[in-house]
């Protein structure tokens, strides 16, 4: 008797409980998504809200042959694929260098994590004035002059403007993976070095066998969240360029933004939205399911 | 062995020295810079000096301070990031909770529910929400920056994995005691469960305090700019004069540093175990 009076107050309590989450969740996530898909079949403009007119596959058709899309997609897939590798292997070196129990460690670990406490607007700016293309004025290219080499236009040469995104964003992300790879590293057992090197294994043959296959499942979680993380970028071109110069810098999220807020094609931004939608989820499915194999 | 000890150590306090300071160099020039007056900030770049702030005085914090209302931006920020922190250890640790200790019908759906919600990118709904907050008429208010944001199915699973490893002893202990299953959780729970809102609370604080795109969108005049919006702002600005904006840059920091003095440990734990249980 008692149990079940019990069992009701729980269920009675698991309702009240989960009632304010999944209220807030259908309103502010569940409902913009299928908002998202519904508006990328409309000529929405954000001017006539009053007049929203179906139009079909017309934005996804009309996608296919907007140049600035297929643009942005590349700068998109350019960036990710060259700032999770770099920075990846960027955080786990730093890991590597301070995995050992020396006094003042925290020092030098505060140190490679303190560009993630400044905030990525404080980074994007700093850097903005760091990359100014003359000598003169520019930390970076008073350096180049400095070691013999010619000036570089950094952000504003088409050329070269992303990679100096790239550079910049991994070193201001490799302090919060190089966490994660800290906590990793400390689940390997001095017994595993041991046995390793009575095996006959000299230090790079350890570093393959004991280290590198003992992270291997961080190091595929780090590449996974690092991976969705530069998908989104945004905060970068629009504080540092714009998306320019010559659209070199203009990703997916940025050219969203600039269809829907700035040009006001709000139909046309979300199927752009909606394309976006799917490439990260997909990714993130697809990385899952490859971790899930092993 | 000693010897090779001893050169262990010095390799190690020396490469790391210089890695970090290498790393750490243009944060060091940007504090530098905001300690220099105008005209000595781009002199003997391609020198060392150019690290050290020579006549070092606050006059370009007190520009910063002259011409714009730092106080209240950094206000702002610290205003609705609290707030949503404070709903968002409400709202999901009760539901987490809800998932992780009771029976109920839907359960199982909702759990997979939230974790699959975990991946959705917010840069993706952002236009129809935009929408929504206009037909609410919150554009420009505080609700348009909390609301959305409170529910998080991050920290709803976060929350329930922690839940999970209290034992059921303890739950039918406070039941026996005549505690109902919410006072239970209230009284007994949550007092027992300080890390794991300590984690979320910081986690939620960093997310939250690099807020950019979202405030962009829905925040239009000074009364509600956030401090990134600020920061962005006064950066193209005029008069351009690069000692206050890396002054701008060096005040904008602060709070997170401060948060990071205390509440490192937990931060760390929460990346940690974010990357383990994955």
């Amino acid at each position: 008797m008692h149990k079940s009076v019990n069992k009701v107050s729980e269920r009675k309590a698991a309702y009240i409980f989960i009632l304010p989450a999944v209220v807030l969740l259908a309103a502010f996530l569940i409902y913009p998504s299928l908002q998202t898909v519904r508006y990328a079949f409309t000529d929405y403009n954000i001017m006539r809200p009053d007049r929203i007119v179906f139009c079909g596959f017309n934005n996804f058709a009309e996608l296919f042959q907007d140049e600035d899309f297929w643009i942005a997609v590349k700068n998109t897939l350019y960036f990710t694929v060259l700032v999770v590798p770099f920075q990846t292997v960027l955080a786990l070196a730093l890991a590597l260098l301070i995995s050992s129990r020396r006094k003042g460690v925290a020092i030098f670990r505060a140190a490679y994590f303190s560009p993630q406490v400044t905030s990525m607007v404080v980074v994007a700016i700093l850097w903005t004035v760091m990359y100014n293309s003359s000598p003169d004025s520019g930390l970076l290219n008073a350096l180049l002059v400095n070691l013999g080499l010619e000036p570089c236009g950094f952000l504003n040469d088409p050329n070269t403007a992303m990679n100096s995104i790239i550079f910049m964003s991994a070193w201001q992300g490799a302090g919060y993976q190089m966490m994660i790879f800290l906590a990793g590293l400390q689940g390997i057992s001095a017994e595993q070095y041991e046995a390793a090197s009575i095996d006959g294994a000299g230090k790079i043959a350890s570093f393959f066998y004991v280290t590198l296959s003992g992270l291997k499942n961080v190091i595929q979680y780090v590449v996974m969240i690092t991976v969705i993380q530069a998908m989104k970028l945004f905060t970068q071109p629009y504080v540092m360029t714009k998306g320019g110069p010559q659209n070199s810098t203009r990703t997916l999220v940025y050219y969203i933004y600039e269809q829907g807020f700035q040009k006001r094609n709000f139909g046309y931004a979300c199927a752009v939205a909606a394309i976006f939608f799917v490439i990260v989820i997909s990714l993130s499915l697809g990385m899952k399911k490859i971790i899930k194999a092993d | 062995m000693t010897k090779r000890k001893t050169l262990g150590n010095i390799a190690f306090y020396l490469g790391n020295t210089l890695i970090a300071l290498i790393f750490v160099s243009p944060l060091i020039w940007m504090i530098s810079s905001s300690l220099k007056p105008e005209a000595q900030i781009f002199k003997g770049l391609n020198s060392l000096s150019t690290f050290i702030p020579t006549g070092a005085s606050l006059s370009n914090y007190a520009e910063v301070f002259q011409r714009i209302n730092m106080w209240k931006f950094i206000g702002n920020s610290l205003f609705y990031v609290l707030v949503i922190i404070l709903l968002d250890l409400l709202v999901n640790s009760i539901c987490g909770y809800a998932l992780a200790k009771f029976e109920f019908k839907g359960k199982n759906l909702l759990l997979t529910l939230v974790i699959s919600l975990m991946v959705f990118p917010a840069e993706a709904i952002m236009l129809p929400m935009y929408r929504e907050m206009a037909d609410l008429g919150w554009i420009n208010s505080w609700a348009s920056l909390i609301v959305p944001f409170v529910a998080k199915c991050f920290s709803i699973y976060m929350f329930r994995q922690f839940f999970l490893d209290i034992p059921n002893e303890l739950l039918e202990a406070a039941s026996i005691d005549g505690c109902g299953p919410v006072k239970t959780f209230f009284q007994v729970v949550m007092p027992i469960s300080g890390t794991v809102y300590a984690t979320i609370f910081i986690l939620d604080f960093v997310a939250h305090w690099n807020d950019f795109m979202w405030p962009l969108l829905v925040v239009t005049g000074e009364e509600k700019r956030t401090i990134q919006l600020a920061i962005q702002t006064f950066f193209g600005s005029k008069p351009i004069n690069y000692g206050p904006i890396m002054a701008s840059l060096t005040i904008s920091a602060i709070p997170m540093l401060l948060m990071f003095i205390f509440l490192q440990k937990y931060y760390v734990e929460g990346i940690a175990q974010t990357g383990i249980k994955g």
